[in-house]
């Protein structure tokens, strides 16, 4: 992937119409924009119609771009704009209603039988330690793994959704993740938690070792 | 500190968010406990498969219209 050049020399590139420069941050971003997109819609098509509207509103709002935060910070907010505006006229729409963790982020993230109750030898620590796992490195098991973790994804609520696939499959930085949905530090660390909870449940009924 | 309370503070302990008291106290936990230390290794693992999906792109005609949304705007 070309590495993008700072801020303030990309967007005067972009903004002296630069094509290749389009070109490239095109290239570098819309991956990790698909995915975030598809936490709000629920089809891969709708998701890239929400990119593409992403970048034609990028395209004729580069003067509004004040540099208050990144570039790429502001392309995503409008991307995560387009995506809810697109979700709430959806059919089947993924609901993003509050910013704050809703119901399905509270409670522990590990089934409370796993540990021990008030009336065992040690209340609080494991009853029988997680299994340990097959390696995951054995390529037979890649490709279903992918498979498995895609369908995680799918099923889990939008927040936690967008936060996982920025965090983990993408490769932003908690800080990053924060500006682009306008969520707080805290907010965040829940939602990823609980998001990669449910994803390592999900690998450990796969690679456990019974 | 219990391994109940343990697997709640994974994902702060690896982002370095823990206050000090609690992490030296995460920390004294992951070196008796086995369970735990797996938990721990099993998160990192699935961290590392998450960052292994192969990545999304856009389908060619979406690209090339893209590209020449851009030239277009510059031109006119």
């Amino acid at each position: 992937m070309t590495k993008l050049p700072p801020d303030d020399e990309l967007v005067a590139a972009l903004r002296a119409g630069d094509g290749a420069a389009f070109a490239d941050v095109l290239d570098a971003w819309s991956s990790s924009m698909l995915r975030l997109a598809r936490s709000f819609v629920s089809t891969h098509a709708t998701a890239e119609e929400v990119v593409q509207d992403t970048w034609l509103a990028v395209v004729k709002g580069l003067s509004a771009f004040e540099g208050r935060s990144s570039f790429k910070t502001w392309v995503y907010r409008i991307l995560v704009n387009t995506a809810k505006k697109r979700g709430t006229h959806e059919k089947r729409s993924v609901p993003w209603t509050s910013l704050l963790p809703g119901d399905e982020d509270h409670g522990p993230t590990v089934d409370p039988s796993r540990f021990q109750g008030p009336g065992g030898a040690y209340p609080g620590h494991w009853r029988e330690t997680p299994e340990p796992w097959a390696s995951p490195e054995k390529t037979a098991l890649a490709l279903e793994i992918r498979e498995i973790i895609t369908g995680v994804l799918d099923e889990l609520p939008a927040r936690q959704r967008a936060v996982i696939s920025l965090r983990d499959v993408g490769d932003h930085t908690a800080e990053e993740v924060c500006a682009m949905l306008q969520i707080s530090a805290a907010n965040q660390r829940v939602l990823l938690h609980r998001a990669r909870a449910v994803v390592r449940a999900r690998l450990a009924g796969y690679l456990g070792v019974a | 500190m219990n391994c109940d309370e343990f697997v709640e503070l994974v994902t702060a302990f690896l982002d370095g968010a823990l206050d000090p008291a609690t992490e030296d106290r995460f920390v004294e936990h992951l070196a008796l406990c086995e369970g735990c230390e797996r938990y721990l290794e099993q998160f990192r693992t699935t961290i590392a498969e998450l960052g292994e999906l192969p990545p999304e792109s856009l389908s060619p005609a979406v690209r090339t219209d893209l590209l020449d949304a851009f030239r277009d705007w510059h031109r006119s």
